[in-house]
């Protein structure tokens, strides 16, 4: 029998984790597995130590399963996946989802070391991505990918890079910024001898060319650096609709066609300088408003967790061969095989082997589920444990899972729908803009005639908006900084103001606002005595089955006695023994059978609880029950949300959770049980149609179509590395209970806003004083707009930081 | 002071340079990832290695 103590917390020189089941020396350094001690071997041995000096304990642990990348042999796949390939040198790019510090970058772009195949990688950091480039003579796809994960790099390979179209990066908005500045500066220049006045004669000499000059620079910024407002205000008219574009639309347009006017005329100067800082700032805003996290990716759906191939089963003559196909090929009748860990893409009927399957993908319950010959198994399912072999009902696209893709949602734009609150704003504005023109047109028209016209376009010019269009990208964009600062990653902009008016919020319960770690048990039945626990927890030691891990975790470990007859039954438990003591640990059916059973079962409840069973020498002990560890905090942020928000659980798990949830959360939360992934769309659906703001709240692909329902869908992550599906906003988990203050911080932002548009409509009103009285003089236009685009710069910068400071970090 | 009109051209051409510079550097991509140079910089330099076995890197990586 082998004693092992109590250990002392000792860390693994790799990868920082405290060492909880074994430890390995090696080279005078703790390692707590095998998989970190290889890694720190190859690049000990390869001279890639400088890894461990520039970070602390930088690795990741490799975990790498037997055939998991056999599908990278087929040639289609291949193909689909290279960048370039030509001759002897081939790029590809991979998402490496554990690339998270310098010493990962390091590593990686100094893999021509480890191998000579590898000509050079390049890290894109933000976007966790690396690109390769190699030669496939020399180091095969798949033996480059085996590469990565055996040092701890596993790339993601989904289905989604199979579809993947090479589509260019979106770089306008920086050209246009580009330009506009460019013409900014330039015109602000040539103007400024003109600010001045002075009628020297030098400078009435030179003052045409000055001016022809402007009125070519300022050409690129109407006609290209512009023209996205003068689109979104065409399309805004066309519906009926007087977005923000219509008045600054206007506003560029007079600006230029005056300017030019005057000039051609010989009238005056004009307002180039005016006009290329408007557009320069209020593309400023557009550009800050744009914050995007490169990691995340709100788009996604079930092709970003979906195979790129599985292995087909083809028999001709009677000789069965394996071959790895694309996903796709799969038709009807097809013989796939499903190895432990991997997804089963479609909807099939097991033939051969115990399935297991974790559907948490698709209910969010993570428990497998295990399922006999002839049972049939649904797309987005797991296998855990042996290989499994199963013939396809339907092709992947057709499945149940998928067709949840097919509902009109998906297609959907959400934020073009919304109106947002400067668009509400600039309905009255223009009225009121184009009435005052008018009006004091028609005033000049009686009292001087020939100031008609310079008094009109004074009016629409000093209006144009461009405090009120700045007010919102800059609080928002602050906003959304700030958020990122505190783990809430939102899409875009316009999610703040949607979410400042949710008045219901939809929760999933599994993964939602439980933990994925289950870490409370209780034990029922007879007492164990302490021969029998030690031999259980040398038994669930040896033992891979997720939840021997979890228990072994938990349970107290004074001794481990080591079995010395161990048999593992997939899919049914464990049994093993010493000399004289003989466990049987697994589920009920498995322990229950030929066990002598003492006292009454409800077997009901059995099944619908996850628990461990065990019997010692055929008598049945006990169970251990794992239970839904909810999150900290939980009941006071539902009390918080509860006051002016109606709050509802919808969760596709049964209702044996429901009592113990009615004494966590206020009594009026509204819970539903056993809803599907279509059903909760059904719900949000319905809830919106009451005139509902809803936002939901879920984790997985089962929540995927109420999120993309939802007016804002927030997915809760415990690891934002990990991939959410398509929604507005991810909150790590960590942050939960910090929840209602993102509410709170939304609303604050609207006020924000308001208080801005108070403030530039000042401005605008100081401006008209000039306009209207008829001596709005270029420089006066020049100075006004800067100024108060940039005193709303800055309250909307002040205000969102004291905002800010409320979240506490 | 018919010079300022040499001194205008010029002027503008230099902007124009500067102006193009940036065009091209944005197109290059030089602006998709303004944080990986950042940190790759901090890294030190190596040292060259005269051992002729060391400058043989080891195949790693033999196909399952």
């Amino acid at each position: 029998m082998q004693v092992v103590g109590k250990m002392e917390s000792i860390n693994c020189f790799h990868c920082g984790e405290e060492c909880v089941e074994e430890v390995i020396r090696y080279s005078e350094k703790s390692f707590c597995c095998t998989g970190c001690k290889t890694v720190f071997e190859i690049l000990n041995s390869n001279d890639l130590s400088y890894y461990y000096d520039l970070e602390n304990a930088p690795g990741i642990s490799p975990k790498l399963r037997e055939g998991k990348y056999d599908f990278l042999d087929n040639d289609e796949i291949i193909e689909k996946l290279l960048e370039f390939d030509h001759g002897e040198s081939q790029i590809v790019s991979f998402t490496i989802p554990s690339i998270h510090c310098s010493s990962c970058i390091w590593i990686l772009e100094n893999l021509n070391k480890l191998h000579r195949a590898i000509k050079s990688s390049q890290v894109d950091f933000p976007k966790k991505k690396i690109r390769i480039s190699f030669s496939m003579d020399e180091l095969c796809l798949k033996e480059l990918v085996l590469l990565l994960a055996r040092i701890g790099y596993e790339p993601n390979i989904s289905l989604e890079n199979f579809e993947e179209e090479k589509k260019g990066v979106d770089r306008s908005l920086i050209y246009k910024l580009g330009v506009a500045g460019f013409a900014f500066g330039n015109i602000m220049f040539l103007s400024f001898p003109e600010y001045f006045e002075i009628r020297e004669f030098w400078l009435e000499q030179f003052k045409h060319l000055f001016r022809w000059l402007m009125f070519s620079f300022s050409l690129p910024v109407v006609f290209y650096s512009g023209k996205d407002y003068f689109i979104s205000a065409y399309k805004g008219l066309r519906s009926g609709l007087l977005n923000i574009d219509v008045p600054i639309a206007l506003g560029i347009a007079v600006l230029f066609l005056r300017s030019t006017a005057e000039i051609a005329m010989d009238a005056g100067t004009g307002f180039f300088d005016s006009l290329s800082g408007l557009v320069f700032f209020l593309l400023l805003g557009k550009f800050f408003q744009q914050k995007t996290y490169s990691f995340l990716s709100f788009e996604r759906d079930y092709k970003s967790y979906f195979p790129i191939a599985v292995t087909r089963i083809t028999s001709e003559n009677g000789n069965h061969s394996e071959e790895q196909v694309p996903v796709y090929k799969i038709e009807k009748g097809d013989r796939v095989i499903i190895r432990n860990e991997e997804l089963i893409p479609m909807d099939a009927i097991l033939i051969k082997g115990d399935a297991s399957i974790d559907y948490s993908f698709v209910t969010g319950e993570a428990e497998p589920v295990t399922r006999l010959s002839g049972d049939r198994l649904y797309a987005g399912g797991r296998q855990q444990g042996g290989i499994i072999e199963v013939e396809a009902l339907k092709p992947v696209k057709q499945s149940y899972l998928t067709q949840l893709w097919s509902d009109e949602v998906f297609s959907k734009d959400k934020s073009s729908a919304f109106q947002t609150l400067t668009n509400q704003i600039s309905k009255r504005f223009t009225y009121a803009v184009l009435s005052i023109a008018f009006i004091s047109a028609i005033f000049w028209m009686f009292y001087e005639p020939s100031k008609t016209w310079n008094v009109f376009t004074a009016v629409l010019i000093i209006a144009c908006p461009c405090a009120i269009a700045l007010a919102a990208p800059f609080t928002l964009g602050n906003l959304l900084r700030i958020f990122g600062r505190n783990h809430l990653y939102l899409k875009d902009a316009t999610v703040i103001e949607q979410t400042a008016k949710i008045d219901t919020v939809v929760f999933d319960k599994t993964g939602t606002i439980t933990t994925s770690e289950r870490n409370s048990i209780t034990y029922e039945g007879i007492e164990l005595t302490e021969q029998e626990h030690e031999l259980l927890n040398g038994s669930l030691r040896a033992s891979n089955h997720p939840l021997s891990r979890a228990l072994y975790k938990m349970l107290k470990k004074n001794n481990i006695s080591t079995p010395d007859v161990f048999r593992e039954h997939v899919g049914e438990g464990l049994e093993t023994s010493t000399s004289d003591l003989c466990l049987k640990i697994g589920s009920a059916a498995f322990v229950k059978r030929n066990a002598l059973v003492t006292g009454e079962s409800d077997t009901r409840e059995d099944q619908q609880k996850t628990s461990v069973h065990i019997s010692a020498n055929d008598q049945y002990k006990g169970c251990f029950s794992f239970h839904n560890a909810y999150r900290e905090g939980l009941s006071a942020l539902f009390e918080d949300l509860a006051k002016d928000k109606e709050l509802i659980i919808l969760s596709g798990d049964n209702d044996n959770e429901r009592e113990r949830l009615e004494k966590l959360l206020p009594a009026s939360t509204k819970m539903f049980f056993n809803q599907k992934p279509g059903d909760k769309l059904q719900f949000v659906k319905n809830l919106q149609q009451q005139n509902k703001k809803v936002m939901m709240v879920g984790d997985g692909l089962n929540d995927a179509g109420a999120l993309a329902q939802s007016d804002v869908g927030i997915v809760i992550s415990e690891d934002i590395n990990v991939f959410s599906p398509a929604c507005d906003g991810i909150l790590d988990a960590r942050k939960f209970d910090k929840f209602p203050e993102y509410f709170k911080l939304s609303k604050g932002a609207i006020s924000v806003i308001k208080w801005s548009f108070i403030l530039s409509l000042c401005y605008n009103i100081i401006g008209l004083g000039f306009a209207v009285s008829g001596n709005l003089m270029p420089v006066v236009a020049a100075i006004l707009m800067p100024l108060s685009s940039i005193s709303i710069v800055g309250f909307t910068t002040l205000a969102t930081q004291m905002l800010g400071k409320k979240l506490g970090n | 002071m018919s010079i300022i009109y040499m001194l205008l051209a010029i002027s503008v051409v230099v902007a124009l340079i500067f102006f193009v510079a940036f065009l091209v550097s944005v197109k290059e991509g030089q602006y998709d990832d303004v944080y990986t140079p950042s940190v790759r910089m901090l890294f030190e330099d190596e040292l060259v290695k005269n051992d002729p076995e060391k400058n043989q890197p080891v195949n790693k990586v033999k196909s399952n």
